[in-house]
């Protein structure tokens, strides 16, 4: 009873609540002089948005900084000692390391994948079918994926049935084949994690990149062609510097979400046999070893990581439509 | 239109309002709710939910349980954002005193009588739920550890005598490996908790080969992870589960077999093991998987062999604690309930818990293996928890961790011992 009233008030209340609020504002505005409505209106409407994102994003990342130079009491001052121990410790060194190679692998090859997709599948008629194919993975959250990959990969006995695709399809296919406990040998475990992410994501790769594709000007490719130009020479010179762009924006939104990528490897490892990631380390400082500063000073160091991207896309986004 | 929209403005910020503004539901003395959170699901949660009914009908008070396999995680979120749960079972007495110590638990002085106490649990378990001499928990059921697990048919067929002693034991593995068989089921996977079962060996083997003593001095950390009898707790491991010979499917099965499948080999034919070392709540797992097997007659254990005479009766057990967070009349009720012989019985009778509780009689049990487990439990000289679940949190992650790297190197076992020396020293408190 008390959750569907608390469910009518909010799915009612919310939008008729900002409706009144911009009724409200609107009326107090039309008591000024035209000049100051209009440096005052903006402010007003962006008002409540504004609150909930110092509330719900600028307060919590002051606090976690300041968290960052405390202890594990998170009382005591204790100035760059967590950010010492984050960058010495092996093991978040080596959850630093993987966390690169998620950033170079994951937004190479789902980038690369999909621009391959979006090339190949502008050429047939059956376009909209593979699309929609390559993207179907992206129904699934990481952790979903992860479940479903972990069975991928599972392991069995040599002479006991295979449950795990990829031992069995081995099995088949390679004489002699013994199956291997894939996610416990380092160092092939993280790529084969990387190529779950790269599952999921390919397929918004390739839809953005084809319908950025398809805004190439079709004179030009045309023009091209008549001047002789092969497949390869249109695609180099004409397509690719036309979607450009759109490539550079794809390419910073996978990289921050190979930044941030932590059920992957929670899911499939936990972090063991050498995937630690960075997300992941956080994780365990501040919930298994209840240790908010040392996961504060990780979170400040990917906070510090992303801050040229967020530079870039903001740069991007200042110059022209992104999108275009 | 301005006045309408005005108009539903005012019943919309009522509603909101009247949302916000309803009252918990904090009864009276009779009713009421307790909130409970554990990592019970399953038919442990039908346990569970048996073991307090009689509770529920006699009181009023709603039970409000929450399960999830991520404790830690969810009640850490939940003590720092100031709402924790009533009640919380946790599997550690370790983390019960971190607890403690941060605040964060409410001692039990005022919800059991401790005159009760003393009559249905021994010093033993009441000193395990105590920090620092207050009662800050109770054990609600428990579980004996270090058992050898074996199928008596594939046994009888093979001609193999239980092993008493250690040495024994080594030979019998020695003699299947030789054979071409492989004598051993070992599976350390689970999930973030992945190489406990490993842990639970060189605990039992710490126990049985240097005694209670030595092994208390390990878990409080006063004497290092490099002693020379840790050391060879961790060697006569690896002597087992570090050579590929003894365990099915190598080392990759062992690491990536999860703990719950790992016996099953044992029954299949032909066999691909012989022993499986697990604590008492595997039973479940093999009747779940193979409901045709009868306890003692099909699937049986024996006790951890010999390794040092005197501490040959040595029981590790581990178990679940429930430790109260809020101070309310409903949760005293209930850890009150909860550590009565009547409500321990329950879960006992059901299966795959024993209960440390003097008052719950051995025909409760209701098969001869559990049987044989509580009476270990009690005839024992000294019953030891589980040191892993007593170590600060930090440290038996570090140690969980520790054992799957000594599996896949046992070479590297000093630079383990000397890694795990360091991270104890700086969590130890």
């Amino acid at each position: 009873m008390e959750r569907t009233e608390t469910l009518l008030a909010v799915v009612i209340g919310a939008p008729v609540a900002s409706a009144a609020y911009i009724l409200c504002a609107e009326a107090a505005l039309r008591r000024l002089a035209p000049g100051r409505q209009r440096l005052v209106r903006p402010w007003l409407w962006v008002g409540p948005a504004l609150l909930l994102l110092v509330v719900f994003l600028v307060y919590p990342v002051v606090d976690t900084l300041a968290l960052s130079f405390r202890d594990a009491a998170g009382r005591t001052w204790v100035g760059f000692a967590n950010y010492r121990i984050a960058l010495s410790d092996p093991d978040t060194l080596r959850a630093l390391w993987n966390t690169m190679l998620w950033v170079v692998g994951f937004t190479g090859l789902s980038v690369g994948f999909g621009l391959a997709v979006a090339v190949l599948a502008d050429r047939v008629r059956y376009e909209a079918v593979v699309k929609a194919i390559v993207f179907l993975p992206m129904a699934l959250s990481f952790t979903a994926a992860g479940v479903i990959w972990k069975f991928v990969y599972e392991f069995r006995p040599a002479g006991a049935p295979q449950i795990g695709a990829l031992n069995a399809l081995l099995v088949a296919i390679v004489p002699g084949f013994t199956p291997r406990a894939w996610l416990t040998l380092s160092p092939e475990n993280t790529p084969l994690l990387i190529a779950v992410g790269v599952w999921i994501w390919t397929g918004f790769c390739a839809v953005v990149l084809s319908a950025a594709l398809k805004n190439v000007p079709r004179e030009l490719i045309e023009a091209a062609r008549i001047d002789g130009a092969g497949d390869a020479r249109v695609f180099r010179q004409v397509q690719l510097p036309g979607i450009a762009p759109v490539v550079a924006s794809i390419a910073i939104t996978m990289l921050v979400t190979a930044l941030k990528v932590f059920d992957v490897v929670y899911v499939m490892t936990s972090g063991n046999y050498g995937t630690d990631v960075v997300a992941n380390r956080m994780y365990s400082e501040l919930f298994t070893f209840r240790h908010p500063g040392r996961a504060s000073a990780l979170a400040a160091i990917l906070l510090v990581g992303t801050i040229p991207l967020v530079v870039a896309v903001m740069r991007r986004a200042a110059r022209e439509d992104a999108f275009r | 239109m301005g006045k309408g929209l005005a108009a539903l403005a005012w019943v919309a910020c009522a509603l909101l309002f009247a949302a916000c503004a309803r009252p918990g539901t904090t009864g009276g003395a009779r009713g009421g709710a307790v909130s409970v959170l554990g990592v019970w699901g399953g038919s442990e949660l039908d346990s569970f939910r048996a073991m307090v009914k009689p509770f529920e009908t006699r009181t009023g008070i709603t039970v409000q349980y929450e399960g999830t396999r991520d404790l830690n995680a969810v009640l850490t979120a939940r003590v720092q954002g100031g709402h924790p749960p009533d009640l919380a079972a946790l599997p550690g007495p370790g983390q019960i005193a971190e607890l403690a110590r941060a605040g964060s638990l409410k001692p039990l002085d005022h919800a059991v009588d401790p005159g009760e106490m003393a009559r249905e649990y021994t010093r033993t378990w009441i000193d395990l739920g105590s920090v620092g001499g207050r009662l800050y928990s109770i054990v609600i059921k428990t579980a004996v550890k270090g058992l050898v697990w074996y199928d008596p048919h594939t046994w009888a067929a093979a001609g193999y005598q239980v092993p008493s002693t250690w040495g024994q034991l080594l030979s019998l593995t020695q003699a299947i490996a030789s054979g071409g068989k492989t004598a051993w089921c070992v599976g350390l996977e689970s999930g973030a908790a992945t190489g406990w079962p490993a842990t639970d060996w060189i605990e039992i083997l710490l126990l049985r080969a240097a005694g209670p003593g030595v092994y208390e001095q390990w878990y409080r950390h006063e004497i290092p992870w490099t002693d020379p009898r840790v050391r060879a707790a961790w060697q006569r491991f690896g002597q087992i589960a570090a050579n590929p010979k003894n365990v099915y499917g190598g080392t990759p099965a062992e690491l990536a077999t999860n703990f719950g499948q790992a016996p099953f080999p044992m029954f299949v034919t032909p066999p691909g093991c012989y022993m499986h070392l697990q604590a008492t709540f595997i039973q479940d797992f093999i009747h779940t998987q193979y409901p045709q097997l009868q306890p003692g007659r099909d699937v049986a254990f024996f006790p951890f062999p010999t390794i040092a005479p005197a501490y040959a009766t040595d029981v590790e057990v581990a178990g679940d604690l429930v430790g109260m967070f809020n101070d309310t009349p409903q949760a005293r009720a209930l850890v009150r309930y909860l550590a009565t012989a009547a409500a321990q019985e329950i879960w006992v009778k059901r299966g795959a818990a024993l209960s440390p509780n003097r008052g719950v009689p051995l025909t409760a049990y209701p098969d001869s293996l559990s049987r044989r487990a509580a009476e270990m439990l009690v005839t024992s000289d000294a019953a030891r928890f589980d040191a892993s679940d007593m170590m600060p949190q930090a440290v038996t992650d570090a140690f969980y961790k520790a054992t799957l790297d000594y599996v896949r190197d046992p070479a590297r076992l000093t630079e383990i011992l000397r890694r795990l020396e360091q991270v104890s020293r700086e969590n130890y408190k």
